[in-house]
């Protein structure tokens, strides 16, 4: 938020304020441990598949339904897929989507939010633009959009990457409309403030404003509905693959192999315990990242 | 296996049947479950087979289905038959005589008339009645005496076994329903809720979408019959609650329609206090294989018709190879239990239309690798994948959103991987599949894709209408806004004709002979389609309740009269 690097800081101690920031983090020790195990999950699923390299879509019909051990660590679903390797790949497909999606709509929810928030004479359209979308259907018109584009995109983008831009933009076009009005109702606060009269008179131009002033200060608000966005966008895409509008049916997901555990919950508990428990520690995970980083963001905070 | 030893135990427990219900009302109390509940008892007024079901434990109709799809008769003397006069020789008219002395529950005795009056009721066009196609073409109904009934037709109808035929078309008592007809059919709540009938029960209290409690019929025809002299039909609750309250808690005697996945099945049959007993109808999933190229490369309106045939599926060999590829046993096993059974037939039943074609049951990997090699697919870059001319061997697969359905693309994916068949898969919204909307690239008429898995089946016993679905010009065009039963685009001069034949030909054994062969033409000698499952009715009956025989044909209830206590 400053531009004081260490490179052009030589007189003082070579210290950015994002080491401050760092530092403040480490106090917190939800941020700490939320840190740890999301770090922990993405090595799990981008080094995993190399150390346990079964398909994770190979069908073994003499193993099917195998509880855990050493051939099958996490036991093998009703058709003898590894659930271990599912686990894996699905989390891939899962946490690239609840990212890219969360960050599609943090981009468009905050970029609405504080134009409509500071500018006046937009603040009519855009937040008539919100209602409207709050006020679409999202199932039909999700629909609308797998029927019309997935046969393009997977033909430009193959089956998979393009069904995976599909998703990302679905989702990340059907789920901003929070995040602006919360942006906007702090923004409009923050203009009546002391601090901004102040900076607005010795004339800093409404761009520095917004990136100066404004964001830093609305920047918890967005943070939490940022951590909230990862967990619907899981959810949702899983929703969606079970309406077959998602991945093709033989592509795991988190969401998917919890929606097909569901039926045989009374007699394998553990395969929608374990898709279950991934999706709720990554979320709650970024959500105490998400805390101790607004936290140490917020400079009133920050060396108490 | 399992199926085997509980229709022995069937079996076996009829044999002592005689001696266990010697007496009526003798065996106290049966609790039936319906997982749907009862809205009406008079079929008429309802097309849930719900209603229909437990009504036909009050009303009945002139002659019923047995379990293999016979033509078997409840309140007449014998079925009438080309050879005993019964049906006309112009096939326009058949009559029905009745037992004579038969009453109705209330006393009264059961005439022509009341037939007459059914006909009647059904038919005014404005009562809105569910039944209605049962009673399709007919001209007039007419009491040629107290006992005997005349149906007209207006054209030869070579199956007539469809008014007062089975649960869905009983004889109401014209007493009764006479201020009922047209519009104030739905009015009467008293005679639809507590239908004065000819079946083993009566009804005493009927609440609606709840619970209707019956006692034994005194005026029933057989004297001995029915052993219970109370039954209570709850209905609510799913499938699953409904199996565990029959298979684990023993709370009731029956639970109809309980469709569970295997491993649920046999964690209940573990309980000990139940069975399950299923009845194999018609139902088919199969898997469909499109003759003409759905290649999005080709210009909409010539995409998928037959102006382009199919590429790869075309040959026979190529169809061949990948039915022979599919282990159908192990799917039913995952699938369905003791539900389905594996299948080579589009028609699989009644007894006398299947075909003996059992070819496909056992896989053959290396006779289908051999085959792909002979119609020139090899694998000359060494990926896994065959290809030919430049070309992949590689299949887009859909189906609708269903769990077994995505089970089975996955396990048949990979049998058709290991003989070099690349397969793509897809699975389209149930609504959105079978919705027929012409705009829709993805409804299974449409079809564009390779090949594409589904369950259909035919209404009644008769087959034709169901094998006419396969002639060349019920294929789905563009021209006819894609609507059409024939998916595969099938086209094949001689099925037309001998289609044709089947049509004119009258004589069940003469008929049955064209049907198999009819069927045949579809399934083993052009592998078009590709049947894999024949799925059953599934129902659950407690050990202590003896006699059920499940029936797909007619009525799941349809012998309540001869269900006994097993002491």
């Amino acid at each position: 938020m400053t531009d004081t690097t260490p490179a052009t800081a030589k007189i003082r101690p070579p210290r950015s304020q994002w080491w401050d920031v760092w530092d403040q983090f480490k106090t917190h020790k939800g941020a700490l441990v939320g840190l740890s195990i999301f770090v922990l999950i993405l090595l799990a699923i981008t080094i995993g598949p190399f150390l346990w390299d079964m398909a994770p879509t190979y069908v073994d019909l003499r193993a099917r339904n195998k509880g855990f051990s050493a051939a099958h660590p996490l036991g093998t679903d009703q058709l003898g897929r590894d659930v271990l390797a599912r686990m894996m790949a699905g989390g891939k497909v899962s946490i690239s989507v609840g990212l890219t999606a969360m960050m599609l709509s943090i981009m468009l929810g905050t970029t609405i939010g504080v134009l409509a928030g500071y500018f006046r004479r937009l603040e009519g359209p855009l937040m008539r633009l919100t209602d409207l979308f709050l006020a679409l259907p999202l199932l039909p018109l999700l629909l609308l959009m797998v029927t019309l584009f997935r046969e393009p995109l997977s033909k430009s983008f193959g089956p998979e990457r393009g069904i995976f831009l599909l998703i990302v933009f679905a989702i990340g076009a059907t789920s901003w409309m929070q995040t602006a009005r919360i942006v906007r109702g702090e923004v409009l606060g923050l203009k009546e403030r002391e601090f901004v009269l102040a900076a607005r008179s010795i004339g800093t131009p409404a761009r520095r404003m917004i990136l100066r002033h404004v964001l830093p200060n609305v920047l918890s608000p967005i943070m939490v509905s940022a951590t909230l966005g990862i967990a619907s966008a899981i959810i949702t895409e899983s929703a969606l693959s079970f309406l077959g509008l998602g991945f093709p049916p033989d592509f795991p997901t988190w969401g998917r192999l919890l929606y097909d555990a569901v039926d045989q919950m009374q007699l394998y508990p553990w395969r929608v315990i374990l898709p279950g428990v991934a999706i709720s520690l990554t979320v709650l995970s970024v959500n105490y990242i998400g805390d101790g980083l607004r936290d140490a963001l917020d400079p009133r905070i920050r060396g108490r | 296996m399992k199926l085997r030893t509980a229709l022995l135990g069937a079996a076996a427990t009829l044999a002592f049947a005689p001696a266990a219900f010697a007496e009526r009302g003798t065996d106290g109390d049966v609790k039936i479950l319906y997982s749907q509940a009862v809205s009406t008892m008079n079929a008429y007024l309802s097309s849930g087979t719900k209603d229909v079901e437990v009504g036909s434990l009050v009303l009945e109709p002139l002659a019923g289905f047995n379990e293999k799809g016979e033509v078997i008769p409840r309140l007449v003397t014998e079925i009438p038959s080309l050879e005993n006069g019964g049906i006309a020789e112009d096939l326009k008219s058949i009559t029905w005589k009745l037992t004579p002395g038969l009453k109705w529950s209330d006393g009264t005795p059961v005439t022509a008339h009341d037939a007459v009056f059914t006909a009647q009721y059904c038919m005014d066009p404005a009562g809105g009645c569910a039944q209605l196609a049962r009673y399709e073409g007919i001209e007039k109904v007419e009491a040629l005496d107290d006992l005997t009934v005349k149906i007209s037709y207006t054209e030869p109808k070579p199956n007539p076994f469809t008014a007062f035929v089975g649960a869905t078309s009983p004889i109401l008592q014209k007493a009764q329903f006479e201020k009922c007809l047209g519009a104030a059919a739905s009015t009467c709540t008293d005679a639809n809720f507590k239908p004065i009938g000819t079946g083993p029960f009566r009804v005493v209290e009927f609440r609606t979408n709840d619970t209707v409690q019956l006692e034994a019929n005194p005026e029933y025809r057989d004297p001995a019959k029915p052993a219970f002299a109370t039954a209570l039909v709850k209905g609510g609750g799913d499938a699953t609650s409904a199996a565990r309250a029959v298979m684990e808690t023993g709370e009731f005697d029956y639970a109809w329609n309980t469709q569970i996945s295997p491993e649920v099945q046999e964690q209940m049959l573990a309980g000990g206090k139940g069975q399950f007993v299923s009845g194999f109808g018609t139902l088919v999933e199969r898997i469909e294989m499109n003759m003409t190229d759905p290649s999005p490369d080709l210009p909409e309106g010539e995409r998928a018709t037959a102006k382009h045939p199919h590429p790869i599926l075309s040959d026979i060999r190529v169809r061949t190879a990948l039915s022979k590829a599919i282990d159908r046993e192990i799917l039913v096993e995952i699938g369905y239990g003791a539900a389905g059974r594996a299948t080579c037939n589009l028609v699989p039943a009644p007894e006398i239309f299947a075909s003996d074609n059992t070819g496909c049951l056992t896989q053959d990997v290396e006779g289908a690798k051999a085959l792909l090699e002979e119609a020139g697919w090899t694998d000359s870059d060494g990926d896994g994948i065959r290809d030919k001319d430049g070309k992949k061997l590689s299949l887009l697969y859909q189906t609708s959103v269903n769990a077994i359905r995505q089970d089975f693309q996955a396990i048949i994916k990979q049998w058709w991987n290991d003989i070099g068949v690349e397969v793509e898969l897809k699975s389209v919204d149930g609504s959105v599949f079978f919705g027929g909307d012409a705009g829709s690239p993805d409804t299974f008429q449409k079809f564009y894709a390779d090949v594409e898995m589904y369950a259909n089946n035919f209404d009644g016993t008769d087959p034709e209408p169901y094998l006419a679905q396969y002639t060349c010009d019920k294929a789905p065009t563009p021209e006819s806004q894609w609507q059409g039963e024939n998916v595969n685009r099938f086209c094949d001069p001689e099925y037309d004709k001998l289609l044709a034949e089947l049509v004119r030909t009258r004589g069940i054994e003469e008929r049955a002979v064209i049907a198999k062969k009819l069927n045949d033409m579809l399934t083993k000698d052009s592998m078009v389609v590709v049947p894999l499952v024949d799925r059953g009715r599934l129902s659950a009956h407690s050990n202590t309740l003896g006699g059920v025989v499940l029936n797909t044909w007619d009525s799941e209830l349809w012998n309540a009269s001869d269900w006994y206590r097993i002491k």
